[in-house]
């Protein structure tokens, strides 16, 4: 495999020896959001009741990200994780608490804040008549880079998650949805940010897609010291690329440690002295929130 | 300094490409649409052309024919500015493409000028096919005009428009569904106020009072000044003036509304794409 060239850095992005060495790469302190949902009002009589209600999506959240670092976050369905990555990807406001990336507050230096981030959500957001290539020059473009450069390395990013030059060059309509998802990974991977968000990023992929894609963000890690927060469903994928993972459940951490830690914790809580290597994942997240993670209590209209 | 500026031109021509790419995708549909707004022109010029023979009057057929082949060109062209801000915002929300959008490091301005731009590029196009094939149908004689005129006050107008279309892109940004049929009401506002094909002194006075708040107004009164009229520069001074004014006003208040929105729709989650 070949390592992909580094993209070309926004010039009054700040990068180097400044801030970012001087700062964790993401520092949430007490971030709080709720979203307002309107409340049918069933049975008629019951009118009365408030229209309206507050849903807390995320609630008091604190968590520091250190530099180079591949942090997890593990949810059921509606936990809070995409409201998590949206706050930090500066498309939701805080109803309180404060995000800084890089030592940059995400709400006063917004536009410097976004030269360092990209995201990958579980949905692959395309203009899908464009092809794979015509969407990738429109992100190079809004990122500041040379389209021409640009246009070769994406070339090398699509050809890495196995995405030909012809199929590049077609409708992405004509994709299936986990090609779609490798674009998606791909338009991220192009702008090597400083602080990469990826929100379920192999849901949907095939086992040997989702491995590409897994060594792909390890890679980004060891040549670019790029930070990855993660969001995912998938134990063994988190287990395997994290150095920490915050659990998340009904939008609160209600734990934050290694992998090995969380199920040294586990290990521990068990009964009969079960030894730490015997203890999975799901084991962890089971023990933590007393239930499997496909037991969706959705609070979070937003995930 | 000049790296800079290069490459927020070079972000805001981001739009413009990828909105010209899309035209070219959708070039099937492209045909239908101007074959429709060109169909839709004639049959207004061809009432104009009957208008002898229905009221039996005595009518000077080829002013009437320029009069509104002015306004039916200028409305193709100013709707099709505003169309296209809201289109794609709301194409955007539909693929989810916004949030990347967003959340992209650019300058909101130059996103939001950036498509005005494409829209003013494909809206000019369109419009001067539509016009040069009604001139070419009815053989209308435009050696009087003083087309230089028309096309500075529609430059100068466009300003103004995009500033409306800003305006306008806020209705699909706060409501994914229904937000581009909304914006239908500030369309069918400006065309019965701003003497799109009459003039403006035949309304009722209570609607009268709107016309002078529309751009557009002054954009075709200048235009059919210098097309009907051969009206020089100083003629048209005092339109393109107001134009310039209301330029000056509408798009900066545009943008920070469209801020202000922006900023809304991140507070209350109204972002995440949905369909």
């Amino acid at each position: 495999m070949t390592a992909v060239q580094p993209a070309d850095a926004p010039a009054d992005a700040p990068t180097g020896a400044g801030v970012l060495d001087a700062a964790p790469a993401l520092d949430l302190q007490d971030v709080s959001k709720s979203f307002e949902r309107q409340r049918f009002p069933w049975p008629p009589w019951a009118v009365a009741r408030p229209a309206r209600r507050r849903v807390m999506a995320v609630d008091a959240v604190s968590l520091r990200v250190r530099r180079g670092e591949i942090f997890g976050v593990l949810g059921a369905n509606g936990s809070g994780k995409s409201t998590l990555i949206r706050l930090m990807s500066t498309l939701l406001i805080p109803d309180s608490g404060r995000i800084s990336v890089f030592g940059l507050d995400v709400q006063q230096h917004e536009l410097r804040v976004k030269q360092l981030i990209n995201r990958v959500s579980v949905d692959a957001a395309f203009f899908k008549k464009l092809s794979a290539m015509e969407n990738l020059a429109f992100a190079s473009r809004l990122y500041g880079l040379d389209v021409r450069a640009a246009r070769v390395r994406a070339f090398e990013i699509l050809d890495r998650v196995g995405i030909s030059r012809k199929a590049a060059l077609k409708p992405m309509e004509t994709m299936s949805r986990g090609m779609q998802q490798k674009v998606a990974i791909a338009r991220a991977f192009l702008t090597a940010p400083a602080l990469l968000l990826l929100d379920e990023p192999t849901t949907g992929l095939d086992p040997r897609s989702k491995r590409d894609v897994q060594v792909f963000v390890q890679e980004l890690r060891a040549v670019h010291d790029t930070t990855v927060v993660l969001t995912t469903h998938d134990m063994d994928e988190a287990d395997r690329l994290c150095d920490r993972i915050a659990v998340l459940d009904r939008g609160r951490v209600i734990a934050l440690d290694t992998p090995a830690g969380l199920k040294a914790q586990t290990a521990a809580g068990l009964p009969g002295g079960t030894a730490p290597t015997a203890v999975t994942m799901e084991d962890v997240f089971l023990h933590l929130t007393g239930r499997p993670l496909d037991d969706a209590s959705s609070t979070d209209d937003e995930d | 300094m000049i790296a800079a500026v290069a490459r927020e031109l070079n972000a805001g021509y981001a739009f413009v490409e990828r909105n010209w790419n899309l035209v070219r995708r959708y070039a099937a549909w492209e045909v239908v649409w101007l074959v429709y707004s060109l169909a839709n022109g004639l049959t207004i010029l061809f009432i104009a052309a009957a208008t002898e023979r229905i009221t039996g009057q005595r009518v000077d057929t080829d002013y009437l024919v320029l009069y509104l082949l002015i306004g039916t060109t200028m409305w193709s062209y100013l709707s099709a500015v505003f169309d296209i801000m809201a289109e794609t915002i709301a194409w955007e929300r539909w693929e989810g493409t916004i949030e990347y959008t967003l959340m992209a490091p650019v300058h909101r301005s130059l996103h939001l000028l950036g498509t005005c731009a494409f829209g003013i590029s494909y809206a000019l196009l369109r419009a001067g096919i539509i016009f040069a094939a009604v001139v070419l149908t009815f053989g209308i004689d435009i050696s009087r005009a003083n087309l230089a005129g028309a096309a500075l006050a529609v430059a100068v107008g466009s300003v103004s428009v995009v500033g409306l279309a800003v305006f306008v892109g806020i209705l699909p940004l706060l409501y994914t569904e229904r937000g581009t049929q909304m914006t239908l009401v500030i369309h069918s506002a400006l065309l019965l106020v701003s003497g799109v094909y009459y003039p403006v002194d035949v309304l009722p006075g209570w609607l009268q009072f709107a016309s002078p708040f529309s751009p557009i107004t002054y954009v075709l009164r200048a235009v059919r000044s210098a097309t009907l009229e051969g009206a020089g520069p100083s003629a048209l001074l005092g339109d393109l003036g107001i134009l310039a004014l209301m330029g000056l006003v509408l798009v900066p208040c545009g943008v920070l509304a469209f801020g202000v929105a922006e900023r809304y729709a991140k507070r209350a989650g109204r972002l995440k794409r949905s369909g």
